[in-house]
C-alpha cells in the first residue's frame, strides 16, 4: 500500500513492537504528528522538554530491555536531545531517536530551525542515518533498531527531513536485515572459555567483577549460577548493581570510588579478576599503576574495544556475556572433582573477605534529631516492593542509594553511570512507569538534580504515572560540596543553593501530592503515606546538610587508599 | 612508530567524518589520509598513516572496526604492503637551476608536467621515502608549492583483500 513517509515511520515502529514513544511536536515533525492523531497502537507521551523525553525513552529501555524511542523536531528540539543521547551512549542503552529535519533542498542553507544533528551527535551515537529518499526509510528503520539492540547496544539517530515525510511510496517492511560491515561477535570462543575455567580453578583469591553488560545482556541468572557453583565472591560496578543479589553471602557490593572496603580490598589482593561486561572505568580502578597488582585478568565483553583499553588482560573473551557464562557453567560441570577441590581451597580467601567485611562495613552514624540520608534509603528498601524500580539522579544520593538500597534483581536500578547526568532520575522514572504502570517506581534525587527536570511532574500528573519522587534535600550540591570540604579547605564555591524551595507547594502547583519532613521519627510514616497515594508524590526529606559519602577513594589514589572516616 | 592502515568503508553519507572524528575524538594522530572509491560498488578505501605504540594501534584497529560503516581494517605495519605516494611540486627554476632541477627529475624518474620561464612543475611518484628524498633535494632550489596525495597501500602477492 502507498503511504507517506510519516506514516511509514509509524508503521515501522509498530512492526518493531514499539508501544510507547516520548515526543515533542514542532514544525518539521508536524506531518508525523498528523499521522499519530488517531494512531491507536502507539502511546505518545508528551514530556515538557525534549531532554526529558530522551531520558524517559532511556528509562523505558533500561527497565524493559527493549529499545526506547523518542521523537523531536529539528533545530532546538534535536539539540535538546543531545544530553539524553550521550547519557544512553555512555551506558550502552538501546534507543532510537527520531528527529525532524528541514526539507532536503534546504539542508545546508541555514534554514529556520536547521541544525546538523547527525554531525552534533556523531561522537555519542552508535550510528546515525539521514533519510534522503522515502524509498530507503523502511530499511533504515529496520537497520536502526537492529543496530540499537544488537552487540553492544546503543542509541541510533534517524534524521528525517520534512519532504521525505510527505513523499509517498509503497510500504514494505523487510523481514530480515543484513549489514555486511556490522557483524557483532556474540559467541564466546570455546577454547578461550575452557582456558578461563581452568584459570579460575587454578586461582586461590578470585573475584568476579561485574558491570552493566551483565544487566544489558540479561545474564543475571547465569552469573548468579556460576558464582554460586564456584563460590567466587562477586563485586559489581554501579551499572552492574542488581545483576547479582546483594543479599547473597558472596556479594561484596559495589567497588570503586565509593565502593565497599571489602570489595576494594578483594580486588587489590586478588590473584584472578574475572571481568564480566565491565570496562575498568577510572571510578572503578583508582590509580591504574597500583590496580590489582597481583591479579591475572580474564575479560569477557561483547565489545572488543573495551578489552585492553585501560588495563592489561591475560585472557580476552569477546562474546555475549550470557553465552560465555552458560558455556563456563557447562565447562565447570565437566570438572566436578576439580571444582570441589577448588572450593575447599577458597576457605582462607573467604576468611579474609569476611574479615574485611567485619572490619569496615558500609555504615553510618544514625541520629535521633536530624535525618540521615542513609537511613531514608534503608527505610525505602524496607517499605518498598521487592520488584520496585529505583531511578536516581547523580551525586551523593546516587552513591547512598548504591551503598544502602541493596539491589537484588536486574533492571531495578536506573542510573546515569557513565556520563553522570544530573536531571536524569525523574524523567527516567517516568519512562519506567510508562512501561510498567502496575509496578512501584521511585526516583531518589537530590534537591539540585531534581530541579533540572522538575517540569516533568506535569507529565506524570497528566499521564497518570504515579512515580514516587524522593528528594534528599541538603540545600547543597552535595557531592561537589563534599569535594570542596575534603580537598579545597571548605571553600564552598557556588555549591550552596541558598534559596530554599517549598517542594510541597510545588507539587501542589502541578496537581501532585507533596510531603515534607525534617524529623527522623516521621520518616517511616511519611514513606508509607507517600506509597499509599495513587498518583505522583513528592517526598522531601530535609537531611543532615554536611553528611558525606564514605568510604571514598580520592581521585588518583589507589583502591586500597580509602578515606574511611573524615 | 608509524603505521599504515587500510580501511574499507561503505560509501555512505558522512563516512569520512565518522573516521576522522574517531581519530580526533580519541586523540589518535593522522599523518596522512587518502580516500577514493574501489572496484566494488558502494565501497571506498581509505589509507591512513598514523602513529602510536602497540596498545594505541590495537585500539585504533578495534575502534575502526566498531564503526558500523567499516567493512574491513587491514594493518600493513609488518611490511606486507607496497606503499606509493604522488607529489606535485612547483619549484623555482631560473638560470643555472633549470638544469639542476632536470637532473634531479631524471634521477628520480619523475616528470615535468608544466613549465614556465621561471618554474617547473614536477610529478613525482614512489614510496613516501623516495618522495621525501626528492623534496630534500629540491627544497634548497626554492619550493613554491607542494601537494602530496598521502600514501596508498596494497598488499603484496596474488591474493586480494578478501583472501
Amino acid at each position: 500500500m502507498k503511504m507517506n513517509g510519516a506514516r511509514i515511520m509509524l508503521e515501522c515502529l509498530k512492526k518493531e513492537g514499539v508501544d510507547t514513544i516520548f515526543g515533542y511536536p514542532g514544525g518539521t515533525v508536524i506531518n508525523i504528528y498528523d499521522e499519530l492523531f488517531g494512531f491507536k497502537e502507539i502511546r505518545h507521551i508528551l514530556p515538557r522538554h525534549e531532554q526529558a523525553g530522551t531520558h524517559a525513552a532511556d528509562g523505558y529501555a533500561r527497565a524493559t530491555g527493549r529499545v526506547g524511542v523518542c521523537l523531536a523536531t529539528s533545530g532546538p528540539g534535536a539539540t535538546n536531545t543531545v544530553t539524553g543521547i550521550a547519557t544512553a551512549y555512555m551506558d550502552s542503552i538501546p534507543m532510537v531517536i527520531i528527529t525532524g529535519q528541514v526539507p532536503t533542498p534546504l539542508i545546508g542553507n541555514d534554514a529556520f530551525q536547521e541544525v546538523d544533528i547527525i554531525g552534533i551527535t556523531r561522537p555519542c551515537t552508535k550510528h546515525s542515518f539521514l533519510v534522503r529518499d522515502v524509498k530507503d526509510l523502511a530499511l533504515i528503520m529496520k537497520k536502526a533498531f537492529y543496530i540499537a539492540r544488537s552487540g553492544r547496544p546503543g542509541p541510533v539517530l534517524v534524521d528525517l527531513p520534512k519532504d521525505v515525510q510527505i513523499a509517498q511510496t509503497e510500504f514494505v517492511y523487510p523481514e530480515t536485515v543484513e549489514i555486511r560491515s556490522y557483524k557483532p561477535n556474540l559467541e564466546g570462543h570455546p577454547r578461550q572459555v575452557e582456558k578461563a575455567v581452568a584459570m579460575m580453578l587454578d586461582s586461590h583469591r578470585p573475584v568476579m567483577y561485574v558491570g552493566g553488560g551483565a544487566v544489558l545482556g540479561n545474564a543475571a541468572d547465569e552469573l548468579t549460577a556460576l558464582a554460586r557453583k564456584l563460590t567466587i565472591p562477586v563485586t559489581t560496578t554501579l551499572m552492574g548493581l542488581g545483576s547479582f543479589p546483594e543479599n547473597d553471602p558472596n556479594s561484596l557490593g559495589m567497588l570503586g570510588m565509593h565502593g565497599a572496603y571489602c570489595a576494594n580490598m578483594a580486588m587489590t589482593n586478588s590473584d584472578l579478576i574475572i571481568a564480566i561486561g565491565a570496562r575498568f572505568d577510572d571510578r572503578v580502578t583508582g590509580k591504574l599503576g597500583t590496580f590489582a597488582p597481583h591479579a591475572k585478568i580474564i575479560h569477557v565483553d561483547v565489545d572488543p574495544t573495551s578489552i585492553k583499553k585501560n588495563v592489561r588482560v591475560d585472557l580476552p573473551i569477546v562474546g555475549d556475556v550470557k553465552d560465555v557464562l552458560t558455556k563456563m557453567i557447562k565447562q565447570a560441570d565437566k570438572l566436578k572433582d576439580k571444582v570441589a577441590e577448588f572450593k575447599t581451597g577458597l576457605a582462607s580467601w573467604h576468611g579474609d573477605i569476611a574479615g574485611w567485611k567485619e572490619k569496615h562495613p558500609i555504615g553510618y552514624k544514625n541520629s535521633s534529631t536530624i535525618i540521615k540520608p542513609q537511613f531514608v534509603i534503608q527505610k525505602l528498601r524496607e517499605l518498598s516492593d521487592a520488584d520496585a524500580i529505583i531511578a536516581t539522579d547523580v551525586g551523593q544520593h546516587q552513591m547512598w542509594t548504591a551503598q544502602f538500597f541493596q539491589f537484588n534483581k536486574p533492571r531495578t536500578l536506573l542510573t546515569s553511570g557513565g556520563l553522570g547526568t544530573m536531571g536524569y532520575g525523574l524523567p527516567a522514572a517516568m519512562g519506567a512507569q510508562a512501561a510498567f504502570p502496575g509496578r512501584q517506581v521511585i526516583t531518589i534525587c537530590g534537591d539540585g538534580g531534581v530541579q533540572m527536570n522538575i517540569q516533568e511532574i506535569a507529565t506524570l500528573v497528566q499521564n497518570k504515572l504515579p512515580v514516587k519522587i524522593v528528594i534528599l534535600n541538603n540545600n547543597f550540591l552535595g557531592m561537589v560540596r563534599q569535594w570542596q570540604e575534603l580537598f579545597f579547605d571548605k571553600r564552598y564555591s557556588s555549591t550552596c543553593m541558598e534559596l530554599p524551595i517549598d517542594f510541597v507547594k510545588l507539587a501542589d502547583a502541578y496537581g501532585a501530592k507533596g510531603f515534607s519532613t525534617s524529623k527522623p521519627g516521621d520518616v517511616e510514616k511519611m514513606i508509607k503515606q507517600g506509597f499509599k497515594e495513587k498518583g505522583p508524590v513528592i517526598m522531601e526529606f530535609k537531611i543532615a546538610r554536611e553528611e558525606k559519602v564514605l568510604p571514598m577513594v580520592p581521585a588518583g589514589a589507589a583502591l586500597n587508599e580509602m578515606v574511611l572516616n573524615a | 612508530m608509524q603505521h599504515t592502515i587500510s580501511v574499507l568503508v561503505e560509501n555512505e553519507f558522512g563516512v569520512l567524518s565518522r573516521v576522522a572524528g574517531l581519530f580526533s575524538g580519541r586523540g589518535f594522530n593522522i599523518d596522512s589520509v587518502s580516500v577514493a572509491p574501489t572496484n566494488e560498488e558502494g565501497m571506498s578505501r581509505m589509507t591512513i598513516v598514523t602513529r602510536g605504540d602497540e596498545q594505541i594501534l590495537e585500539q585504533i584497529n578495534k575502534q575502526l572496526n566498531k564503526l558500523i560503516d567499516v567493512i574491513k581494517v587491514i594493518d600493513f605495519t609488518d611490511g606486507s604492503g607496497i606503499e606509493r605516494e604522488m607529489a606535485l611540486i612547483k619549484v623555482t627554476a631560473e638560470d643555472e637551476n633549470r638544469a639542476e632541477v632536470l637532473r634531479i627529475v631524471d634521477i628520480f624518474r619523475a616528470k615535468i608536467i608544466d613549465v614556465t620561464p621561471k618554474s617547473y612543475t614536477i610529478e613525482a611518484t614512489g614510496n613516501p621515502v623516495k618522495v621525501e628524498a626528492i623534496l630534500d633535494l629540491l627544497r634548497p632550489l626554492g619550493l613554491k608549492e607542494l601537494v602530496r596525495t598521502g600514501a596508498v597501500t596494497i598488499g603484496r602477492g596474488a591474493k586480494g583483500w578478501k583472501g
